[in-house]
């Protein structure tokens, strides 16, 4: 098995360079968009977000080399770099690990170094300050497939003999030449006597850019390095996306076509989902028979994690969109048409990436701002995501819009009052996000304007395997929210309704609690079973769409109705409207508190962005309710 | 495969491919017009800006073509060794670059 020569494996070795003792981590290091993402995936076979614009991976990730039945290795996906000096806080990372002093993650014992072969010369920059680490190194070719067919070539021999280090063409995406990676850890693994780097081939001068380019030239022109044609459907789908008309048009166009499919098929979908939980509710409630497990089970728990599970299919939906518009590449572009909007609020283009994303949720998007430079512009970011409409605002805002808004077509049937109203939630959120971030920019995180350097990749089709990746990985998180929060939500709503025992839903403990606080928010319209869900819903917002089918499943007088019925007999418009604009601004979701805490590494920034986000939310919701209430009707 | 074939057919001009000669002029990277290649002579910025940029590639000798400006005008997209950046006037105007009088496409 160990014998070199009898697999098939396209690896070129040079003199081999000998190390003692045995491989037990392996860092996979490369520039941004080489697919060193997809290789971590195609190794691990763990989830990883992968995503076409340069430096999503912000976060090392570790996982196991089970892709390549190597169970007892341990692989860390590093972020994007383009040399080894610390730019930008990804950047830093990945220094620190691989110098070994990233607390708590093992000093690499190997380097996989994944190159695009697409643009091999200047990515051949980075292989420099890398090898100069002297650690045992593996240089991966990838995208070897697309160089060859469009043109290109290297010769991988020499390319290895110039870096003393064994070299191997692979396809990351499909999965082609990974045998040289298990080669190549074998091989290691049994090899004993170490050689020091030094003095085996020439590296040039550490830490000048200058001659790391110079010496990355000579060496492309030895190897006899032909770069592909470049890929000209990038330039001329480019011509049309970021055409001086047609681009801003077609970036509003996508973002409004997210929304109305989300709505016109997800709606369908979810109302589809919510029978069929009705349905079998009521064939259980109907085995039970009326006792007290029956009230628990069907009316207490069922309808509280029900009425949250039917919008699973939107949510997938939303995350299905922004994955497509991240893996093709579009939303670097985006990024590029919003700097000059972004540049009037004091903040750059690149803020404008995590924004987009935060659509779907804050949390990811607030890691994802590690690769704004600018320390102040990236805390102004963080601090301004959590107003962008995530996805668990969904539930509570596809509630109240089918309870309380009649379903008129404005432009044709194509975009109705319902979808209009939604879209102007959306923009509220934006706005408030725009607004705050300029405030901020003017004042406690003033600062010079930063510059705006963004890489922009070749467009791509988006893969189903990451894709559903994705989707499986949401669906999983939602899902789990769904049968730990708020099925032990429902159960304490439960049961503090139906204490003391044979008391009505008023005079109950959850009554009396809810009030108490009653008087705080009947001037935004709201009751008080609302005030029981704005403080369910500080652990995370779709909690409140569980807590009000299990209170008003409780409640005698509505307990036949439907929940949207059951709010309709109990709110005005006023009321409903101005819950919903209370989402918009309130910070309810414990999990973006941590976030901006870890990131921020202190409180005051997340306690600020509660209590600024809380107020606002009280004054714009009391402001919706009055105005409805003296000028609607 | 239709994608690569018609790639072939009409393949883009990248900046290697241009045969640079004759005079040339010290120009201003934000000034040079859309489609054309200048070659880096220096670049006046920030430390750590500057760091990241020649990282990039834009270090003297480096070719840059100009491939498109964004919809409203700024930034603009810059074409350096095969692959594409995005800069801002502002920081154009801080990398100086040699414009020739004769960019013609190399022959065979």
């Amino acid at each position: 098995m160990s014998d070199c020569c009898t697999t098939a494996a396209t690896i070129d070795v040079p003199s081999e360079p000998r190390v003692a003792g045995r491989i037990r981590t392996v860092a996979l290091v490369g520039p941004p968009n080489s697919g060193k993402s997809t290789l971590f995936n195609r190794l691990t076979g763990l989830r990883q977000k992968v995503a076409n614009y340069p430096g999503v991976t912000v976060e090392q990730r570790v996982g196991r080399l089970s892709g390549i039945g190597r169970d007892d290795l341990t692989l860390i996906d590093l972020p994007g770099i383009y040399g080894l000096d610390s730019y930008s806080e990804d950047a830093r990372v990945a220094i620190e690990v691989l110098h070994g002093e990233m607390p708590g993650t093992p000093a690499p014992d190997a380097i996989l170094l994944v190159l695009d072969s697409l643009q091999l010369r200047r990515q051949l920059m980075l292989a420099a300050p890398v090898l100069s680490l002297g650690l045992p190194t593996l240089v991966l070719l990838n995208m070897s497939d697309l160089m060859e067919a469009r043109g290109g070539r290297v010769d991988t021999l020499a390319l290895a003999q110039e870096l003393g280090v064994p070299v191997a063409r692979i396809s990351a995406t499909r999965g082609a030449g990974l045998d040289s990676i298990t080669h190549f850890l074998n091989r290691k693994a049994e090899a004993e006597k170490p050689v020091p780097a030094e003095g085996r081939i020439e590296l040039p001068v550490m830490g000048n850019p200058r001659s790391y380019r110079q010496w990355a030239t000579g060496i492309s022109t030895r190897t006899k390095y032909k770069a592909p044609i470049s890929n000209a459907w990038t330039k001329r789908i480019d011509a049309v996306l970021l055409h001086q008309v047609w681009g801003p048009l077609i970036f509003l166009a996508v973002v409004f076509a997210v929304f109305q499919v989300v709505f016109s098929i997800g709606q369908p979908l979810s109302d589809a989902l919510g029978n069929g939980l009705n349905a079998g509710g009521d064939k259980i409630g109907a085995l039970l028979g009326h006792s007290w497990l029956e009230s628990l089970l069907i009316d207490g728990v069922w309808r509280g994690v029900a009425s949250v599970l039917v919008f699973l299919p939107q949510i997938l939906l939303l995350f299905l969109f922004i994955g497509v518009l991240e893996d093709s590449g579009y939303l670097a572009r985006a990024a590029l048409i919003a700097d000059r909007v972004m540049r009037s609020i004091g903040l750059n283009g690149k803020a404008f990436i995590p924004l987009l994303s935060a659509y779907a949720c804050a949390v990811p998007a607030i890691m994802a701002t590690r690769t704004i430079e600018n320390k102040r512009d990236r805390f102004a970011t963080i601090l301004v995501a959590p107003f962008m409409t995530c996805s668990a605002r969904l539930p509570i805002y596809m509630l109240m819009i089918a309870a309380f808004i009649p379903n008129q077509p404005l432009l044709g049937d194509f975009f109705g009052l319902r979808a209009a109203v939604m879209l102007s939630l959306y923009f509220l959120g934006f706005v408030a996000a725009l607004a705050t971030a300029r405030l901020l920019k003017s004042s406690i995180l003033k600062a010079s304007s930063a510059p705006f350097i963004l890489e922009l990749p070749q467009y791509r089709l988006p893969t189903v395997r990451s894709l559903s990746l994705r989707l499986v990985d949401r669906g999983k998180v939602f899902l789990r929210q769904a049968g730990t929060i708020i099925l032990a939500v429902t159960l304490v709503l439960w049961v503090l309704s139906h204490i003391p025992i044979h008391t009505d839903l008023t005079s109950s403990l959850i009554g009396r609690l809810g009030h108490l606080i009653e008087p705080l928010i009947r001037p935004l319209g709201f009751n008080w079973k609302i005030g029981i869900g704005l403080l369910t819903s500080v652990l995370a917002r779709e909690v409140i769409v569980g807590t009000l089918g299990t209170l008003y499943g409780a409640d005698p007088a509505t307990q036949s109705l439907g929940l949207q019925a059951a709010l309709r007999h109990d709110l005005t418009l006023g009321g409903a409207m101005a819950l919903v604009v209370f989402f918009a601004f309130a910070l309810q979701c414990t999990s973006t508190l941590a976030i901006v805490r870890r990131e921020t590494n202190s409180w005051r920034w997340p306690a600020l962005q509660f209590v600024y986000m809380g107020v606002l939310a009280y004054v714009m919701a009391l402001a919706t309710n009055q105005l409805i209430l003296h000028f609607v009707r | 495969m239709v994608a690569i074939a018609l790639s072939s057919i009409f393949s883009v001009e990248e900046s290697d491919e241009l045969e640079l000669s004759g005079a040339w002029k010290l120009r201003l990277l934000s000034e040079l017009p859309i489609g054309t290649v200048g070659v880096v002579e220096s670049l006046e910025l920030p430390g750590e800006i500057q760091h990241h940029l020649m990282h990039m590639g834009f270090v003297p000798e480096a070719r840059v073509m100009v491939v498109r400006r964004a919809p409203a005008g700024d930034p603009t997209v810059y074409s350096i060794d095969g692959f594409e950046v995005a800069l801002r006037r502002d920081t154009a105007k801080a990398i100086r670059v040699r414009e020739y009088e004769v960019q013609n496409t190399r022959q065979g």
